[in-house]
């Protein structure tokens, strides 16, 4: 059978390995990603079945495994780059700012650069220092990049194919502390469709994953289990939370989430980024622009604070966690 | 290796550096005993000398033109290549067809033997484009204004030509070399050294052609490196050379022998092309906060086109009536550009939402329909209401 049960890491294997059957253009890049298969092996055995050209271990230099990969996308390929940890992704910020994003812009739509970023990010693993950051809004205040990161394993494999599909740059954050979160994969699934901009387009449109009526929860990544375990609270106390996961930060469909919030009322947005200056706080902008009149009381937010991730003994106090997210429904439904 | 010359700048100013050169200043030949770069520039012929000549003279003209425009208020800025000529049209000279080149924002020169309309040149300096051509069209990629961004482009484009099979085949109209071209300040970029790390570990056909004009805006060399430029490359394990910059066909010879080695597979090379910046860094530039006008006049006396001019002499393939000829050219690249630059209106407005992205997204599709709206509903009226404030 097609559907097999397997953690999220595994899925998106499985999804590069689909893409890497699929075209001979796509190639992997990263440090430590070949033999190894990865520190988070999930690039495991592709090297094995793919080669060393296709699947490279890289010298350990970020700037220069993206801005390699943009001078192969421009000679045709298909790059794949892993980042090995959030706080690494930072010497390459350059090419993906400057060039990576821009390339198709600055050349009047001559070039494409179908590069991949991938990036496992967020916290909760008990890490040290720079492996536990959640910097998606950095990069989706970047025109020219899409930023996505998927929550479950079926939307781990149609998205990362649908990423390496992708003419345009995408950043793919993974969310680690999810990696080994099992659940069903239909492999047969096709290829999600970027060009139509429809509702399949896992990388420009959230899904409502519970519906309900009194608030809605916003998610995406790592805290999508969060908002729904939160959502089974509320449930218990009789208050039906709707859970939203946005999938992509950049495109972020407000469409969505406002429809939702002119059922409820209320919302509150749930992300381990820091709030200041954060994908919550756009989206909030957005919903008072959209749904002023719906709303009952002000958007919230859930998410890190304006401090550098703490060390990990304290990082369960930082995260949000089903607690915080309660606390802030509570407050939510007071108005 | 031919004779030895002194280091004219103050990088260890007493140093004495190996340097490829082929023709002195005055026009002679050097004796170069083991003919290992001389024999690489025997078969060109008197024709050959005087179409880069042409083509350095019109690359002076362009340069002269484009100031000019500037100074009237037509172009933004504008980075002169004067007293580079050599070190773009020598090189430039020596590429097959299918080489593929990445140029930094200076090489005028290249972009004029690659065949780039005079006037699509200047369109970034206009502020019309940020690019202005078909890379496709040239095997010329685009200007690139972050230093040395361009260079791990280069490479990883080296990388893909690898993978095609398209080196070491022994044909010469498919084998391919990627050249990255960058300025002295860039040797000093994170991502030039990581260029060169990826390059050598992985034999990528790429040069690194580092023009050092001895200065990166006020800063000379001597701020970038404590030794000879050239000799960063071997740190890498990537054969290097210093060459004669203002001796076009020294850098003819080192960069067909570059391309020789990437073509057939063998890895990148690192050139130093030693020249002089003569002008400023760019329109908006200054030199005389920073520089002695003994050191101009001591490179205007080794101008790159005087040499070139000198070997055509000394070997009796001057002509008046054909110097005439390149002359009347250069008039006419003038007449063009100077119709055709003030002829390039600006871009539709939308035209700013264009090609953000290659597939719709819906942040640029809004504010692009919200823009659309505002130009329709303020048509005149925004101005007036600024007028009235002001009054």
């Amino acid at each position: 059978m097609s559907t097999q049960t397997m953690p999220l890491a595994k899925a998106i294997t499985a999804g590069l390995r689909a893409a890497l059957d699929v075209d001979d253009s796509v190639m992997l890049m990263g440090e430590d990603i070949g033999r190894l298969g990865g520190v988070f092996r999930v690039t495991d055995g592709l090297q094995k079945d793919f080669g060393e050209h296709r699947v490279v271990d890289t010298p350990l230099a970020e700037s220069g495994i993206v801005g390699t990969a943009i001078g192969l996308a421009m000679r045709g390929y298909r790059p794949v780059c892993e980042i090995q940890f959030d706080g690494f992704v930072f010497p390459a910020y350059d090419q993906i700012t400057t060039q990576l994003s821009r390339m198709h812009y600055r050349s009047g739509g001559r070039i494409q650069v179908p590069v991949v970023v991938r990036i496992p990010y967020g916290g909760g693993i008990g890490a040290i220092e720079h492996h536990s950051e959640s910097p998606e809004a950095l990069f989706a205040h970047t025109p020219g990049l899409r930023v996505v990161s998927p929550a479950t394993p079926q939307d781990a494999y149609d998205m990362i194919r649908a990423a390496v599909a992708s003419p345009d740059p995408v950043i793919f954050f993974e969310p680690k502390g999810r990696y080994w979160t099992k659940g069903e994969v239909d492999l047969d699934a096709p290829v999600p469709s970027l060009s139509d901009g429809g509702t399949a387009d896992p990388l420009g449109k959230a899904r409502v994953v519970r519906p309900g009526t009194d608030v809605t929860l916003v998610a995406y990544g790592p805290t999508v289990a969060t908002v729904l375990s939160a959502a089974e609270a509320l449930a218990a106390e009789g208050t039906n939370a709707e859970v939203v996961d946005l999938r992509s930060v950049s495109p972020l469909d407000v469409p969505t989430v406002a429809d939702s919030v002119r059922r409820t009322g209320r919302c509150v947005v749930v992300h381990e980024a820091p709030t200041f200056l954060g994908s919550g706080a756009e989206l909030a902008a957005r919903l008072s622009e959209e749904c002023f009149y719906s709303l009952e009381s002000p958007v919230l937010r859930v998410g890190g604070y304006h401090a550098p991730y703490p060390v990990a003994k304290l990082e369960h106090e930082y995260l949000p966690s089903v607690d915080r997210v309660l606390d802030a429904v509570d407050r939510a439904l007071a108005h | 290796m031919s004779d030895q010359v002194t280091d004219g700048s103050d990088v260890a100013p007493a140093d004495v550096v190996p340097l490829v050169q082929l023709v002195t200043p005055t026009g002679e030949r050097v004796h170069e005993p083991d003919n290992r770069y001389a024999a690489r520039v025997a078969h060109l012929t008197g024709d050959d000398l005087r179409a880069m000549y042409r083509d350095m003279v019109l690359t002076r003209r362009f340069d002269d033109e484009a100031t000019a425009l500037q100074r009237q208020g037509e172009l933004g800025l504008y980075a002169q290549s004067t007293g580079q000529e050599a070190a773009q049209v020598g090189p430039a000279h020596a590429l097959a067809v299918q080489d593929m080149v990445f140029p930094s924002y200076r090489e005028q020169g290249i972009l004029h033997v690659r065949g780039v309309d005079p006037v699509d040149r200047l369109r970034l300096y206009r502020g019309v484009d940020h690019g202005g051509w078909d890379p496709a069209d040239h095997n010329l990629h685009l200007y690139t204004l972050v230093i040395g961004s361009h260079v791990l482009h280069a490479t990883g484009y080296a990388m893909g030509v690898q993978r095609d099979g398209a080196v070491g085949t022994g044909d010469p109209e498919r084998d391919t070399a990627v050249v990255a071209c960058f300025g002295d300040g860039a040797t000093s970029q994170g991502d030039v050294n990581e260029a060169l790390v990826f390059a050598a570990v992985n034999d990528a056909p790429v040069v690194f052609w580092c023009q050092n004009n001895q200065w990166a805006i006020s800063e000379p060399t001597s701020r970038q490196s404590s030794a000879p430029l050239y000799r960063r490359g071997e740190g890498f394990g990537v054969p290097s050379v210093r060459v004669d910059g203002n001796d076009a066909l020294a850098c003819y010879a080192v960069m067909a022998e570059a391309l020789e080695r990437a073509h057939a597979g063998h890895g990148p090379t690192f050139v130093e092309a030693y020249t002089y910046r003569m002008g400023a860094h760019t329109t908006s530039d200054d030199p005389t906060r920073y520089r002695e006008r003994a050191e101009e006049e001591y490179w205007r006396q080794r101008d790159p086109i005087d040499r070139i001019a000198a070997l055509l002499r000394a070997e009796g393939h001057w002509d008046d009536e054909w110097a005439a000829g390149v002359e009347a050219d250069a008039d006419a690249l003038g007449e063009t550009l100077r119709a055709g630059v003030r002829a390039l209106d600006a871009p539709p407005t939308t035209s700013m939402f264009d090609d953000v992205y290659a597939t719709p997204h819906a942040q640029v599709d809004e504010e692009r329909a919200w823009f659309a709206h505002y130009e329709a509903e303020t048509a005149g009226t925004a101005q007036h209401r600024t007028e009235e404030a002001a009054r």
